[in-house]
């Protein structure tokens, strides 16, 4: 093998494996001409090729990962044995919102509480006051496919987006017949289409997520990118803001297996988590901020601290087959709740690893699901065309 | 009906794209049916059951499946099991022989498992040309177990006209087909169309019911070979027609990583060595703290008063939370930590007060300053900065705040570019004074524990 890199260097690109790093004879035949001392300090650098780097670099991570393992010094279910266990739960559907003509992609609450947003496959955002199951605001997007749409902070506007590769805001009217279309603002532009937006903690900011690989962070008023993230190797699907008034960080997961979480003023990644088998579809800061769980096509949930860099609980059960779409933490962090593709809501006891409820009730997938800002409801969106409020 | 070749019976053991989202379901769902018909390693038995005039060849009972998932998949509750065998069904891998409806019954229905030939993990994306074949197949034999049920009466009508003009050629195929199935014995006949017909059922699913062959757009590119020429059920040649599936979007495969990529990579890796983690044991301690903190909080876990507004339709809940008097247990919470007085608006008024009588309310109205700022559109943001800098460190600033000599040059740097992070630095740092200083203060001073313990204020009319 050594041997035939040699030849490929010399053909492709008449470099010199400096002799500090392989002093091996069957190299120095194809050598063309005498290495000068500023070639090799130069070669040294250049000439690391993309094979010695992938090594290093999975030196460094079996490096990392045995350190890390010396800190796994029990499991969190162990410690959480001494935890009461919890009761039995009345866990049911309150209130069924109907009106999408296809596939609900997403929804968010406002935080009033009781009013949410959500999106559909046929392009249409929809503004509920959920308790009363009025609908409120109603607006067709250009594209089909709305995957993402949240609802500011103020409870003024609404940003959605989907196969259209942007994000658009769209302030809400009081006036009920205004045609909100005509006030929209597009603020995001991606080059693949818009799987996720949040509002930060002002109407001004908002996050995205793409199915071009990368995260940006977007001034609303004048629709600048104020920081781009790039570090995902294939589609973002699903981004959360650290719940912290000081933060400024968030986690985001992609089609590559990977959980990563950034620092949005630099816009470096500072942390990444990948023990998943397969896509992303969900990520949620646990109430602290000191951990995260997230969701998967590879029918697990799993919890991932912060402070210990590690993966520190996983909940999956054998007739669990089907991929998890979204997930929540209840107020108190004790409860996640997981949206699946088998059109059920599994309720995992976070400390202890166990399912302490599965819930039955949409007639398809299960594909959007969100804690309300009082911890006091659920809200889910399936491809059944319908919203549900659990409580 | 024509056979594929063995390539596609078997499970496609070369194919690149394996981890596919909706491949990965489907190999559990094949490894539970393969297990569920080995009768010898704990399968159910599947057999010939007479009936009035003729033996159903090649059943299982549905509840012997609902069984055997509960037994082998450790499900405790039928309904679940139930649930899983309907979906099972759903996507085409067990269907009742006498129903078009897919799904699961927990008593004495009868079911067949699906030929491996029609899983869909093949790929199947079968044209409207083969069920036209299909439907007209079934109408030329005289079988009372093949008529056409209304919905199918109505689609086959529909696809007479849309293909009016090649109708010969799609008749002729039919013909074809029903020559080649006559061959076949009669035992295997009948679970040959009862397995085409559950394709079909998947592929053309009864008016109402589920779709499983629908697919997540956002995992679509990541197909099989989304330009394909689709092979026929009945192996129809391609006369070119046929179109790329719409869903199908520009495929951008998993980016191969770079030189600059990996050198990132492995600083990225440095970093994360040099980190100084905590152990799990301690970050278990920290989450099980935190969250027996809450669990008085959270709706799901303790009940509310007043009850919560979404089970009683009421409320109070809500209104009470919006009023100016906060509960005890709230005021409770303020104590936890200065952020979550902070998160708490009337929290945060309360502390503001405090501190205001103590002639040190600078602190605080910096940091909300501060977060105001990080809040505002891009081009205000400059001028907002100066403002807080002449308002809170400029010399002689009127609410002048307390910060290290370090911190005040760094903010002071900033300031000749000023941006949303200008003051990250001297906000952390007016962050820990509070908390190690005025924090530990508010919560033992009469305004705090007054609300705390709900004393009531002596009227002044006294």
């Amino acid at each position: 093998k050594t041997s035939f890199n040699c030849i490929f260097n010399v053909s492709f690109s008449l470099r010199f494996k400096p002799f500090r790093r392989r002093p091996l004879p069957a190299q120095r035949k194809y050598m063309r001409s005498p290495l000068t001392p500023e070639m090799a300090t130069q070669e040294v650098q250049l000439n690391e090729t993309l094979a010695h780097l992938k090594t290093e670099s999975e030196t460094l991570k079996s490096k990392l990962e045995e350190e890390r393992a010396k800190l796994h010094d029990v499991e969190l279910h162990q410690v959480a044995e001494k935890v009461e266990g919890l009761g039995q739960f009345v866990m049911k559907t309150r209130r069924t919102l109907k009106g999408h003509g296809n596939k609900v992609l997403c929804m968010d609450w406002c935080k009033d509480k009781r009013r949410i947003v959500s999106s559909s496959q046929d392009g249409k955002v929809i503004v509920w006051d959920a308790f009363t199951t009025n609908k409120e605001h109603a607006v067709t997007m250009p594209c089909t496919w709305v995957m993402a749409c949240a609802y500011a902070p103020s409870g003024c506007a609404v940003a959605c987006g989907g196969l259209d590769n942007k994000c658009s805001v769209y302030p809400l009217s009081l006036d009920k017949n205004e045609n909100l279309a005509a006030k929209k603002k597009s603020v995001a532009m991606h080059t693949n289409y818009l799987s996720a937006c949040s509002f930060t903690n002002s109407d001004m900011q908002i996050l995205t997520s793409s199915g071009d690989g990368t995260c940006a962070l977007w001034d609303v008023e004048s629709g600048q990118l104020l920081q781009s993230f790039h570090g995902h190797a294939a589609d973002v699907l699903c981004l959360d803001l650290a719940p912290s008034e000081t933060g400024n960080t968030f986690v985001s997961g992609g089609c590559d297996k990977k959980a990563n979480v950034w620092d949005m003023r630099s816009g470096q990644c500072i942390q990444s988590f990948e023990t998943h088998e397969s896509d992303i579809n969900s990520v949620r800061y646990y109430p602290s901020g000191d951990a995260f769980a997230s969701g998967s096509d590879d029918a697990t949930c799993r919890l991932y601290d912060l402070r210990a860099d590690r993966e520190v609980a996983i909940y999956s059960k054998e007739s669990i087959i089907f991929g998890v779409s979204s997930v929540d933490f209840s107020l108190s962090g004790r409860l996640l709740f997981g949206g699946y593709n088998d059109y059920t809501i599994n309720v995992w006891d976070v400390l202890k690893g166990t399912r302490v409820s599965i819930l039955f009730g949409h007639e398809n997938r299960v594909s959007t699901l969100r804690v309300s800002p009082d911890g006091t409801a659920f809200c889910t969106g399936s491809w059944d065309h319908t919203l549900r409020i659990w409580a | 009906m024509a056979e594929g070749s063995k390539d596609q019976a078997s499970t496609g053991t070369t194919d690149p794209e394996e981890d596919s989202p909706n491949m990965i379901v489907y190999r559990k769902i094949e490894d539970i049916v393969t297990r569920i018909q080995d009768e010898k390693a704990g399968g159910v038995a599947i057999r010939t059951v007479k009936s009035f005039l003729s033996k159903i060849p090649s059943v299982v009972s549905g509840a012997d499946i609902v069984q055997w998932l509960m037994k082998n998949l450790s499900i405790e509750d039928p309904a679940e099991a139930i649930h899983l065998g309907s979906l099972v069904a759903a996507h085409g891998y067990i269907f009742p022989i006498s129903d078009h409806v897919l799904t699961l019954k927990d008593d004495g229905t009868l079911y067949r498992f699906q030929s491996p030939y029609f899983w869909p993990s093949n790929c199947w994306e079968p044209e409207n040309t083969d069920y036209a074949i299909y439907l007209c197949k079934r109408t030329m034999q005289n079988k009372a177990r093949l008529e056409l049920a209304d919905y199918e009466a109505e689609n086959l009508a529909r696809l007479q006209r849309a293909f009016a003009r090649k109708w010969e050629f799609i008749f002729m195929q039919a013909e074809a087909q029903v020559k080649i199935d006559r061959k076949k014995d009669k035992a295997e006949r009948k679970i040959l169309d009862s397995q085409e017909r559950a394709f079909w059922d998947v592929h053309r699913p009864v008016p109402g019911c589920v779709n499983t062959t629908e697919m997540d757009i956002r995992k679509c590119r990541r197909e099989r070979n989304p330009h394909r020429v689709k092979k026929s059920v009945y192996g129809v040649p391609d006369d070119g027609q046929s179109q790329p599936s719409p869903i199908h979007i520009s495929s951008q495969p998993t980016r191969k990583p770079t030189k600059e990529d990996v050198q990132k990579e492995i600083t990225f890796l440095n970093t994360q060595l040099d980190r100084h983690c905590m152990k799990v044991s301690k970050v278990a301690d920290s989450l099980m703290t935190y969250t027996e903190q809450f669990m008085e909080y959270d709706p799901f876990v303790s009940a509310t008063e007043p009850p919560n507004p979404w089970v009683s339709d009421d409320t109070s809940f809500w209104d009470l939370e919006a009023s100016r008097d906060p509960s005890q247990q709230r005021v409770k919470k303020w104590g936890f930590s200065l952020e979550e007085a902070l998160k708490d608006p009337t929290g945060r008024d309360q502390f503001l007060k405090f501190l205001e009588s103590e002639f040190s309310s600078e602190n605080l109205r910096f940091w909300l300053a501060v977060q105001d700022l990080k809040r505002r559109p891009l081009q205000d943001v400059p001028s907002r900065a100066q403002e807080i800098w002449q308002e809170f460190l400029a010399e002689g600033a009127p609410s002048s705040i307390n910060l290290d000599s370090h911190s005040y040059e760094r903010t002071s740097q900033n300031l000749k570019d000023p941006g949303r992070y200008s003051y990250e630095d001297a906000q952390e740092h007016i962050f820990k004074l509070m908390k190690s200083d005025s924090y530990a203060r508010f919560l033992r001073s009469n305004i705090y524990q007054d609300l705390l313990l709900a004393r009531k204020k002596v009227s002044r009319t006294h």
